[in-house]
């Protein structure tokens, strides 16, 4: 069995991704699935900028406005920014340490199933009566009076999507704790899997209250339960609480991986050792504790009192000093070094000074009296967009360019990249440099209006234009992705030639089962030492040749993601909810909902119970087959062109 | 010469900012150009943290830059290996300890502010006859408009809050539908409105509203609260004592008003009809009106919060308010047809305590 260019049938393509375990093809997955929500979620940014072209506009309705703001906020986070860090993370951090594949590869694929279907679910909400308007933090008291279904596509599509994220974070706690190759320390680990270990912990510890908070909204819309219902004993504030334990460390779950990716591009191309390691690692952990102590930061209009207020600034301005350190760390990388300007270095020279404006509001926010006034302003509309445009999405892209080598064996267009980062960085700073002064100005945010003669009105048109900016920016990304399918297959290692760090002592294309013996690692930055050291391998063995053992592949994950997806229409078309009983939402009759339910359960259960009896050993390549595939590998990547061998 | 050159553009770059911040936005909108003593603190806590945080990001910025431009690879040569450095505590004990002192300079006034804006003890003193020395207005946030009621006064009021200046103004705040939020950017930071619980704070507004371009502060609603959150405007008028003392006056002499259904005004007729179910004509009263009261009318600076204040759009409103606020209560409470609409503003028009 060659690994390797086989032409397969468009069929057989496609089951294999179905029923892929392999940690390489569930990032390939996570990405193209991550892109889409990118783009809807882009789309629907896009469409809220042209209503706010210029006062009392009317491009779309109050109504629309509110599901796109919504749809906006929870896709971007949940939907688009999460699963392409768990893109990289599933593509790189197995490579970094060594390892031929995650902890659990079943868990794996289920994870990206239960978050891709729960995602489908979410969005088929824009056809079944309309998307949840209440806002990504679906406030109780608004939520809970939403007519229609929307708030309900919320819940249940963020539950099932949310169980995939924490299942995900659990395998890659696992992964880097248990699967790390011999002599990979913890103090010899690369940042990019530091940071994705911190964040999947957060993950572990944030992503339950979640939980807990949709599961209460659940029994409250759809069975009539009172625990938000505040005229019958419940309390909104409850939701504020339980949203934002999660709501903050999410925002750290999704910044960290953007430091670790940070600290893999800039090392490479300032040619230099990550300045400061141990206290870089000393700050992702502090940030990652800090990040649970600080959720009432987003409630000091809520009215907590004087000390709550006083203790969470105090609390919140803390976590300047750690991340401050780490924007010191990478700039002492750079002195010193050799920078060569590629694109993933343009992304991470552009990524420092505008996460540090992004941040330094953050402190001003902090500030509990100050926020008095700046809270639910386009100020801090501006603060969050220059810390996640600024902070992951610069990381994302600048990763992408930087990684397509090891993932696909192609690399981007240089010119075009370097020119999508500047229309996109310059359209980035016009829409939301200004909004700071929008929010000053006494704009609230989440309006789809606003009357003329407040001054308003030129920055608004500005900041339009430049997410219009950012638009072209995104498309010419997608253009370059698209290009790159058509070119030349790199066939080599260490594509940038300054790698450091094991991926890139691999050659591409990869083998599926990584390494062909696990590498022995002699201190931090492994590849770097052995390159200097003169070894062409690229590493040492910690093992002589021997059989691999690898997993099957399943179907079993899809089916069970599916089962929840059905049983979620149970819930949602409810007949006991109060909007149902109230004739506001459409409703089925107590049988097929409850039927649904226990279908859709049904099927997840009994593939849990198919999985549990029926004993999957996976299965061993041996000696001969590894020695076979290899060499089919080095025929391949001596041919050059595609499909070399075959 | 070189030093005293940095020095001089981080100054001019200071000057311009505070100009740009000092210019920025409407008198009667613009947290940039307070007009109380709240608003002033808050505007010194940023232009504080502004200035601390404009600092280190140029600080940072130039640091970044100067090492950008002199170690790039076509400076430095193509093959050289750069020294692999590992770290320094010295300078890692030196970025640790600088950020820190900044965070205790900006921390200081942040605690003081923030318990000197959360007291409120001066709601319950009250002089020798027992009554309340402070102003207390209690606002209820609602689908979408606000009620002012001031319970010392026992009069009630709605879309347009009139405040005494240079005293402290007092506030219960809740919502009686879902949460909204209570925001007065020009006089100071908000407080939300929960459906829970009473929400406390004051305000101080240290300048009549008479000469500002449009007459009123502008008030706005800061928390997501359904399809018209953009729309639930209201205004604020702040009259110096005497004439607040007045404009109390003239609200509790309008005590028992009432439209008659006999009245031969088309509009007044109608208005008792079909409208008065919902929206009280007089002052004198508590909260908890179903429509906002309608007193003041005639002497508000926008229909609705937001609309022109004339006849026309009064009775475009009164014709369809879910055109212009959609998902309000008010849509399919009454049916009037175009004309009776047309009366009924006119009518409205009349309604005033100022004249």
């Amino acid at each position: 069995m060659s690994s390797v260019a086989q032409k397969k049938g468009f069929g057989a393509q496609v089951w294999d991704y179905l029923t892929t375990v392999d940690h390489k093809k569930i990032a390939i997955l996570y990405l193209a699935a991550g892109t889409l929500f990118f783009a809807i979620a882009g789309l629907e940014a896009l469409f809220m900028r042209f209503q706010l072209l210029f006062p009392e506009n009317t491009f779309v309705s109050a109504g629309m406005f509110n599901q796109l703001l919504t749809m906006h906020g929870t896709t971007m986070l949940f939907l688009a920014a999460t699963p392409l860090l768990f893109a990289f993370m599933n593509a790189i951090v197995p490579l970094q340490i060594g390892a031929r594949d995650v902890a659990f590869p079943f868990l794996n694929a289920l994870g990206f199933w239960l978050f891709f279907l729960g995602a489908v679910f979410l969005h088929l909400s824009f056809f079944l009566g309309g998307a949840p308007d209440a806002g990504w933090t679906s406030y109780a008291s608004l939520s809970l009076y939403s007519p229609g279904h929307g708030i309900d596509f919320y819940v249940l599509g963020l539950q099932i999507s949310g169980a995939g994220t924490l299942i995900s974070g659990i395998n890659f706690i696992v992964t880097i704790i248990t699967m790390r190759a011999p002599g990979m320390t913890f103090m010899r680990m690369p940042l990019f899997t530091w940071t994705s270990l911190v964040s999947s912990t957060l993950i572990l510890f944030a992503f339950p209250p979640l939980t807990v908070g949709l599961f209460l909204m659940l029994v409250d819309r759809m069975f009539g339960a009172n625990f938000f219902e505040h005229t019958m004993g419940g309390n909104t504030i409850i939701w504020e609480h339980l949203f934002w334990i999660f709501g903050h460390p999410e925002v750290y779950i999704l910044v960290l991986p953007a430091f670790g990716l940070f600290s893999e591009i800039i090392p490479v191309f300032a040619r230099k050792r990550l300045f400061g390691y141990s206290s870089m690692v000393f700050a992702t952990i502090l940030i990652g504790f800090l990040g649970f102590m600080v959720w009432a930061h987003h409630m000091f209009t809520t009215g907590l009192g004087a000390t709550a207020n006083a203790i969470f600034a105090v609390a919140t301005m803390t976590i300047a000093v750690p991340t401050g350190m780490k924007v010191f760390n990478w700039i002492l990388t750079i002195w010193g070094g050799s920078i060569k300007v590629t694109v993933p270095m343009l992304y991470a020279l552009g990524f420092i000074p505008s996460f540090v404006a992004g941040g330094v509001t953050g402190v001003m926010q902090a500030a509990a009296p100050l926020d008095y006034q700046l809270h639910d302003s386009y100020f801090i509309v501006a603060h969050f967009h220059y810390v996640i445009v600024g902070g992951i999405v610069t990381a994302l892209f600048g990763a992408a360019h930087f990684y397509w080598p090891i993932m696909f064996n192609r690399a981007l267009n240089e010119k075009l990249g370097v020119l999508t980062f500047w229309i996109f960085f310059i359209g980035f700073h016009l829409t939301f440099f200004l909004q700071h002064f929008l929010g000053l100005m006494g704009m609230p945010r989440r309006v789809f209006t606003y009357m003329p003669d407040q001054g308003w009105d030129l920055f608004n048109m500005i900041s339009t234009i430049g997410a219009a900016m950012m638009g072209v920016g995104v498309i010419l990304l997608v253009l370059n992705v698209l290009l790159s399918i058509k070119s030349e297959p790199l066939n080599r290692r260490d594509y940038w030639g300054d790698g450091r760090s094991l991926e890139w002592a691999l050659e591409t294309p990869l083998p599926f089962y990584n390494f062909k013996q696990t590498p022995l690692v002699r201190g931090y930055d492994p590849y770097w030492i052995e390159k200097q050291e003169g070894n062409k391998e690229g590493m040492v063995y910690a093992e002589p040749l021997g059989d691999i053992h690898m997993p099957n592949n399943s179907i079993l994950p899809l089916i069970m993601s599916i089962g929840t997806f059905i049983a979620a229409f149970g819930a949602l078309y409810s007949p006991w909810g109060k909007q149902a009983l109230a004739g506001t939402a459409e409703s089925v009759s107590p049988a097929l909902s409850v039927g649904l339910i226990v279908v859709g359960l049904g099927i997840t259960v009994g593939s849990m119970i198919t999985r549990s009896l029926k004993d999957d050993l996976g299965y061993h390549v041996h000696v001969a087959e590894v020695e076979a595939i290899e060499k089919d590998l080095a025929q391949f990547r001596a041919a050059g062109k595609k499909g070399g061998n075959n | 010469m070189m030093k005293g050159l940095k020095k001089w553009r981080l100054f001019s770059l200071l000057a311009v900012m505070t100009v740009f911040l000092a210019a920025c936005g409407e008198e009667h909108l613009s947290t940039l150009r307070p007009s109380g003593a709240v608003g002033k603190e808050q505007l010194n806590l940023l232009l504080l943290t502004t200035i601390i945080m404009t600092v280190v990001t140029i600080i940072v910025s130039v640091i970044y830059l100067l090492a950008f431009v002199k170690f790039r690879r076509s400076r430095v040569g193509e093959n050289v290996i750069p020294k692999q450095v590992e770290g320094s505590h010295t300078l890692e004990v030196i970025w640790t300890v600088i950020p820190i002192i900044l965070l205790i300079i900006i921390s200081v006034p942040v605690l003081i502010s923030t318990y000197k804006f959360a007291d409120v003890a001066a709601m319950e003193e009250v002089d020798e006859n027992g009554e309340k020395t402070a102003l207390t207005v209690n606002v209820t946030a609602k689908l979408y408009w606000w009620e002012f009621e001031y319970p010392n006064q026992g009069i009630v009021t709605a879309q347009e809050l009139v405040v005494p200046t240079d005293e402290k103004v007092y506030f219960n705040l809740i919502a009686a539908d879902v949460k909204h939020s209570f925001w007065i950017p020009a006089v100071g930071g908000k407080m939300d409105t929960n459906v829970d619980n009473l929400n406390k704070f004051y305000l101080e507004f240290d300048k009549t509203s008479e000469g500002l371009k449009e007459g009123v502060f502008f008030g706005k609603c800061a928390e997501l609260c359904g399809p018209s959150h953009a729309l639930m405007d209201f205004k604020v008028k702040a009259l110096d004592r005497p004439a607040f003392d007045a404009w109390v006056a003239a609200m509790k002499a309008t005590e028992g008003q009432t439209a008659s259904a006999d009245s031969t005004d088309l509009g007044e007729a109608t208005f008792a009809n079909s409208c008065l179910g919902c929206h009280a004509i007089s002052g004198v009263g508590v909260s908890g009106g179903m429509g906002p009261n309608l007193t003041t009318f005639g002497d508000r600076n926008r229909v609705a919060g937001f609309l022109e204040h004339t006849t026309e759009k009064t009775a475009a409103w009164i014709n369809d308010p879910e055109y212009y606020k959609p998902g309000n209560l008010m849509t399919g409470k009454y049916n009037v047809s175009e004309e009776e609409a047309q009366a009924i503003a006119e009518y409205l028009m009349t309604l005033s305590v100022e004249k």
